[in-house]
């Protein structure tokens, strides 16, 4: 067991399509200012910077060399972590295991991606260059085939799917830095948007964002000195699955990586009963139908059930365990911050300074990230050290 | 079975395309080269550095700059090299001289062509001014080269 860290500040740009008012640099400045003013720090404060972004979908070899000292990196302790889709949230367990080392008690981490700058589907293109890239580049089929597979094996409906849609795009509402608002989003709209592989829809799937995420994490005692409600790292758990999209068993339906992280998750922790005990989630969900998927894999229900949750109302604002209040990344998806935006918003919870987005007294935030069904990482944040 | 086998080695090309925001200040920059022939900088309120090209925020200070500055266009030679060799990605061919430049006024250096490719003419401290391009775009080739006063 690590010392103990929290989060005591968080800072995000706003999120939309284009960020064409900065470069990338700036977007990362953005975001490392808002936290360290939420922090009431400045950055002679901070002892080392962890970077997260997606390698090349910026046409930017070394993106944490170029875009470094935007996150304040100047003559410190400074380096990137890139796991895919996990970036954002590995970048954050980064920083907590920078603070619960005891080498360093003020980290900051900043996540960030430019979508509107590169391409993200050639990003993807280039992974392995022997078997998969030749026949399933880019994320959309990808996510495609385990969906279709998914809904074979636990009867998961359209109807379900596309809840989970409005839910997400309602709730983005309440948050100023969200990508894709809209109040008035139907069931019946989500289905007619048109399939862009079988059997997803457009509107089922996440935007492409610009934007950018910081975090600050400090030792126990800075933390409790700094701030009045710190978000305490409880556990903080990473596992890999195998990469090859033939290897990778049953990929949505089990989605093994993040049953497994959660799982070692709520043992350090304690949690039996995941839903009763969770105040928030802030889970990362590419899709629509992952969020149904990953109400199972973390334990909210037993397996075949997680279309109940959400035709209940129970992962919605007024219901049990609100999941994703910030409207979650089928909403904002800057890729290599939207982990990073994850932590930021379970953090934001348990500080209470949510705003419309708050949910009432929270204590125990549950995070998650994801990448390609083969990355997981699973945090629970809490109002209390231990 | 024999163990030899024909060794299989796999070429790989991805068609991919960027653009990049510039920002607004990168871009006043741009546009007064273009349109005005000047090289702007940007100062730092705390440590005062004349910041070229114009940045929006000092990274040393982590402040935003606030007062645009006209530099140059003349300045020193800082340092210099001449290549010989040939590359894909060389921008012109061999030799190309590229040198650091600090114009006059600036508290940082930038990078770009010399006009003079022969190094026994070159100089470290020597004097150079900048040629601005014919055509202007609103890029760094704006300014087509240095050359020696
Ligand atoms: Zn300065």
């Amino acid at each position: 067991m690590g010392k103990r860290a929290a989060i005591i500040g968080t800072g995000q740009t706003n999120h939309c399509s284009s960020r064409e008012d900065v470069n990338e640099m700036e977007l990362v400045y953005e975001a490392a200012t808002a936290a360290l003013k939420d922090a009431e720090m400045t950055i002679k404060d901070i002892d080392a910077v962890v970077l997260a972004n997606m390698e090349l979908f910026e046409g930017r070899a070394l993106p944490d060399m170029w875009c470094g000292e935007g996150a304040g990196a100047f003559m410190k302790h400074a380096f990137k972590i890139s796991t895919g889709g996990t970036s954002g949230t590995s970048g954050a367990i980064s920083g907590y295991y920078h603070v619960a080392s005891g080498l360093f008690d003020r980290v900051m981490v900043v996540g960030f991606e430019k979508h509107s700058e590169g391409d993200a589907s050639g990003g993807m293109a280039l992974t392995d260059p022997f078997w998969d890239r030749h026949i399933a580049a880019a994320a959309i089929g990808n996510f495609a085939l385990s969906v279709s597979a998914y809904m074979a094996d636990r009867g998961v409906t359209e109807e379900q799917s596309a809840k989970v849609a409005v839910k997400a795009r309602r709730n983005a509402c309440n948050n100023p830095h969200a990508h894709l608002q809209m109040p008035d989003l139907t069931v019946k709209e989500v289905l007619e948007s048109p399939i862009l592989a079988y059997p997803v829809h457009r509107l089922e799937m996440c935007p492409q964002s610009d934007g950018a995420c910081a975090i600050i994490f400090a030792s126990e005692e800075i933390a409790k000195k700094r701030c009045p409600r710190p978000a305490w790292v409880r556990a903080a758990v990473t596992r890999h699955d195998h990469i090859y999209l033939g290897e990778v068993k049953n990929r949505l339906s089990t989605m093994r990586s993040l049953r497994e992280a959660a799982k070692a998750a709520y043992e350090i922790v304690g949690i039996k009963e995941p839903l009763k005990e969770f105040d928030v989630a802030e889970i990362y969900d590419p899709l629509t139908y992952a969020e149904i998927a990953w109400y199972e894999a973390l334990g909210f229900c037993k397996d075949g059930e997680g279309g109940m949750l959400i035709d209940g109302g129970v992962t919605q604002m007024d219901g049990e365990l609100p999941v994703n209040p910030s409207g979650g990344v089928i909403s904002t998806n800057p890729v290599g911050a939207s982990g990073t935006i994850r932590v930021a918003e379970g953090a934001l919870q348990i500080h209470g300074r949510g705003g419309k987005r708050q949910v009432p007294d929270v204590n125990l935030a549950l995070v998650t990230g994801y990448g390609v069904y083969c990355w997981s990482d699973v945090l629970i944040l809490s109002s209390k050290p231990y | 079975m024999s163990d030899h086998v024909e060794r299989m080695v796999l070429q790989g090309k991805v068609d991919m395309h960027f653009s990049y925001a510039a920002g607004k200040t990168a871009s006043r920059f741009f546009v007064e080269l273009r349109d005005r022939q000047r090289i702007m900088g940007k100062r730092c309120p705390l440590c005062q550095r004349v910041i070229v090209p114009a940045q929006l925020f000092c990274k040393e200070c982590f402040v935003e700059t606030d007062e645009w500055v006209e530099v140059g266009p003349e300045g020193t030679l800082v340092t210099f090299t001449v290549v010989y060799h040939k590359e894909n990605h060389h921008p012109k061919e061999a030799p190309l001289a590229y040198g650091i430049i600090k114009l006059d006024g600036a508290d940082t250096s930038i990078v770009h062509f010399l006009s003079e490719t022969e190094v026994t003419k070159l100089d470290h401290g020597m004097r150079v001014r900048a040629i601005f391009s014919e055509e202007r775009k609103g890029h760094i080739l704006d300014i087509e080269c240095f050359r020696p006063v």
